[in-house]
């Protein structure tokens, strides 16, 4: 029984890193394309060298590079050892956090049928939730 | 018509198996319970080792362009709510190629995230 509730636990720790780091990651990166890359054009090499230079020099790009990997590190180390069939549906609530970032920090208007999807999203993820994080047998 | 059909496809179909190959990866993996950094560091080093991790992180690369891909053509970004069939396709995926058991009720539950996804996609419009 211990063991379960532990399983659990940690099962949600990371989905939450999951689902928080990802969107972060996201967000910078565009920001970082606005910000320091500006729009892209690429119509000779020199251009695609020019866009690259500017990307990589983003400190934008690059922490939202490093937010991505710590997304992608907690992602592995949940499937380690929860379903798939668990943890991909769990991190549409990702999808909330976007919307309520978006909101509230950069005070972005939220259409009425974009809320309705983020409740229903929000039900989908509570009943997976209710099911075992593992289905599998585990040596 | 055809190709713009073709991105959709590679978006769901390889993003989803891309994902599947890599969870296959961890799991052979086991579970990780040692999270100091060292640790999670030899885990990570022994990922890169299973040859699902390099299958599945190509097939999320093709995903990823195809994605970029349909983004940048105004007919088939019209259509990127589909892409919330990726749920679908990822419990399907989780019973038949991780051997998951993917109940009534988790399955309920996918439903639900598919229907939300879309609607989140249809009112970004």
């Amino acid at each position: 029984m211990k063991s379960i509730s532990e399983l659990h636990l940690k099962t949600y720790i990371m989905i939450f890193f999951v689902v928080l780091f990802a969107p972060i990651g996201n967000v910078l990166l565009g920001k970082g394309m606005k910000v320091s890359v500006g729009e892209v054009n690429l119509h000779s090499a020199t251009d695609v060298a020019q866009v690259a230079l500017r990307a990589l020099t983003s400190p934008f790009i690059w922490l939202g590079i490093g937010f991505l990997l710590l997304f992608f590190v907690s992602y592995l180390l949940v499937l380690s050892w929860a379903d798939y069939s668990f943890v991909q549906p769990a991190s549409a609530s990702s999808f909330a956090v976007v919307a309520l970032l978006g909101h509230f920090a950069l005070k972005e208007s939220i259409s009425p049928a974009h809320w309705l999807g983020i409740i229903v999203i929000c039900l989908g993820v509570l009943t997976v939730g209710n099911t075992h994080p593992r289905t599998t047998e585990h040596k | 018509m055809a190709w713009e059909a073709v991105l959709l496809l590679l978006i769901v179909v390889a993003g989803t198996s891309g994902e599947l190959c890599v969870t296959r990866a961890m799991k052979t993996i086991g579970e990780v319970k040692d999270f100091r950094p060292a640790a999670l560091f030899r885990v990570l080093v022994r990922a890169i080792q299973v040859p699902w991790m390099w299958l599945g992180i190509a097939l999320m690369a093709i995903a990823f362009f195809s994605l970029l891909g349909a983004l940048s053509v105004e007919n088939v970004s019209f259509v990127v709510p589909v892409t919330a069939l990726s749920y679908a396709a990822g419990a399907l995926g989780g019973e038949f190629f991780l051997g998951e058991r993917v109940s009534r009720r988790r399955w309920f539950g996918v439903l639900l995230v598919c229907v939300g996804v879309t609607l989140v996609f249809i009112g970004r419009k």
